[in-house]
């Protein structure tokens, strides 16, 4: 009877893991819900700045903003958004694989990195490498507020006006769709302005107070407003990974305990067939 | 039939509303700004204030921004506020807990000392501004058309 004790306690532990898994599954399944939802809900303002902005390129200001200046690139900013946690499949080493790739070939052009982490499992990354942290922000929760998002994007901003980086980038995951998510990066500065076509008859806005201030609190406003729309994405997509992950998770589990159950009960029957043929044979011998 | 504006309010969070209108009302930081439909472009702005948007059959929808710009197209005008509140979601508020978060958006800020201040500080400004408009639509002050 001895491995049949052992196959017991296995059997037990292995069923405990999968109650956990199998309810991580389910608090996944219904924050996502809540994600995607947050997710749509947060588009609108990301497309009609969008809108305004590509306005503002077709129209003729006399004041261009910095941020849509176009320079030679020595420096960059990134801004990484990952999950505070793990547990969600390949999500956040996906996306660590798509940055490093990038971050190569800027370290191959001498080009440096400032690099702005949003989610505690990005900061990590981050000390594990060498690269430079300039910013780092996490414990968002599953509704990232808009004014935290701003408060992290402001130092990269800051150094983007005074020249000291001269593009930022954000990288996180694309929400495809529940079953996928891809990791992509994506720059935010300088906004490429929309080319013009020449027919277009000249006009301008009419700006209240100076164009200077209005267009720096829009631009401003567009950036914080993409890496608030990519903390909120990034939430659904860790949803749906954490889902899928946990999912598989029972299913292994569940796999793993039919497989030990098998084995157990094989050592059970063994067991009784060897005491049978052990009584069988003492009657044997003292008949 | 009258001439409207296609009319947009969003917020960082969510749309909050999307129409047609005759006449806006809009606060900047220059002072309160009457849009009519076929207004030149313009970029302005915005202050915490109320925004008044008059429909075609005169009927007046009130909603209060935390700030942000609105920008003006002939045909258009997207009001893109960093928070917004409709006039009924205001009424339907609990007026403590309204009176508690601004409270406690108060005392943090004397805690804090770090550059997150100014968007405490402002959140807090904005916060003091939303509760007066709040008081003041429940107080039942009458707001003419225009």
């Amino acid at each position: 009877m001895a491995g049949t004790k052992e196959i017991r306690t296995q059997i037990k532990s292995v069923q405990n893991t999968r109650k956990i898994t199998k309810a991580m599954e389910m608090v996944a399944a219904s924050k996502m819900r809540k994600a995607q939802e947050n997710m749509q809900a947060t588009r609108p303002y990301l497309e009609k700045i969008r809108v305004v902005i590509s306005n503002l390129s077709k129209a003729h200001p006399e004041y261009t903003h910095p941020f849509m200046v176009e320079r030679p690139v020595k420096r960059v900013g990134l801004i990484l958004v990952t999950t505070d946690r793990g547990l969600c499949g390949g999500l956040n080493v996906n996306l660590f694989r798509h940055v490093l790739r990038n971050m190569q070939s800027w370290s191959e052009s001498n080009i440096e990195i400032d690099v702005c982490v949003i989610g505690s499992k990005g900061a990590a990354f981050v000390k594990r490498g060498a690269f430079n942290p300039v910013a780092e922000i996490s414990g968002l929760g599953d509704r990232p507020r808009f004014v935290k998002v701003q408060g992290a994007v402001k130092t990269l901003l800051d150094s983007f006006e005074a020249g000291r980086i001269d593009e930022v980038w954000v990288a996180r995951n694309e929400f495809v769709n529940s079953m996928s998510q891809k990791p992509n990066l994506v720059r935010v500065l300088p906004i490429a302005p929309e080319t013009v076509s020449a027919q277009q008859h000249h006009w301008d806005y009419i700006y209240e107070p100076e164009s200077k201030d209005v267009l720096d609190l829009l631009l401003k406003r567009f950036v914080a407003a993409s890496v608030h729309q990519a903390t909120v994405e990034n939430v659904a997509c860790e949803m749906s990974a954490r889902r899928i992950a946990m999912k598989n998770a029972t299913d292994n589990a569940g796999d793993l305990i039919s497989a030990l159950k098998l084995k157990y009960n094989k050592a059970r029957q063994a067991a009784i067939t060897q005491e049978i043929a052990e009584i069988v044979s003492g009657a044997a011998a003292v008949g | 039939m009258s001439i409207t504006v296609r009319v947009d309010i969003v917020s960082a969070d969510h749309a909050v509303m999307g129409g047609e209108a005759t006449f806006v009302v809009v606060p900047t930081t220059m002072g309160e700004l009457g849009i009519t439909p076929r207004h030149t472009q313009l970029l302005a702005e915005l202050k915490a204030g109320e925004v008044r948007v008059t429909d075609a059959k005169g009927i007046v929808s009130l909603f209060f921004v935390s700030g942000g710009v609105v920008e003006v197209q002939p045909q258009a005008i997207t009001i893109l506020a960093d928070s917004a509140l409709r006039e009924e979601d205001a009424r339907a508020l609990v007026m403590i807990e309204e009176e508690a978060r601004l409270k406690a958006l108060e005392s943090r800020i004397e805690i804090g000392t770090r550059e997150t201040d100014y968007f405490r500080l402002r959140g807090a400004v904005e916060a003091e501004e939303r509760l007066k408009w709040i008081e003041s639509i429940r107080g039942g002050a009458h707001h003419t058309s225009q």
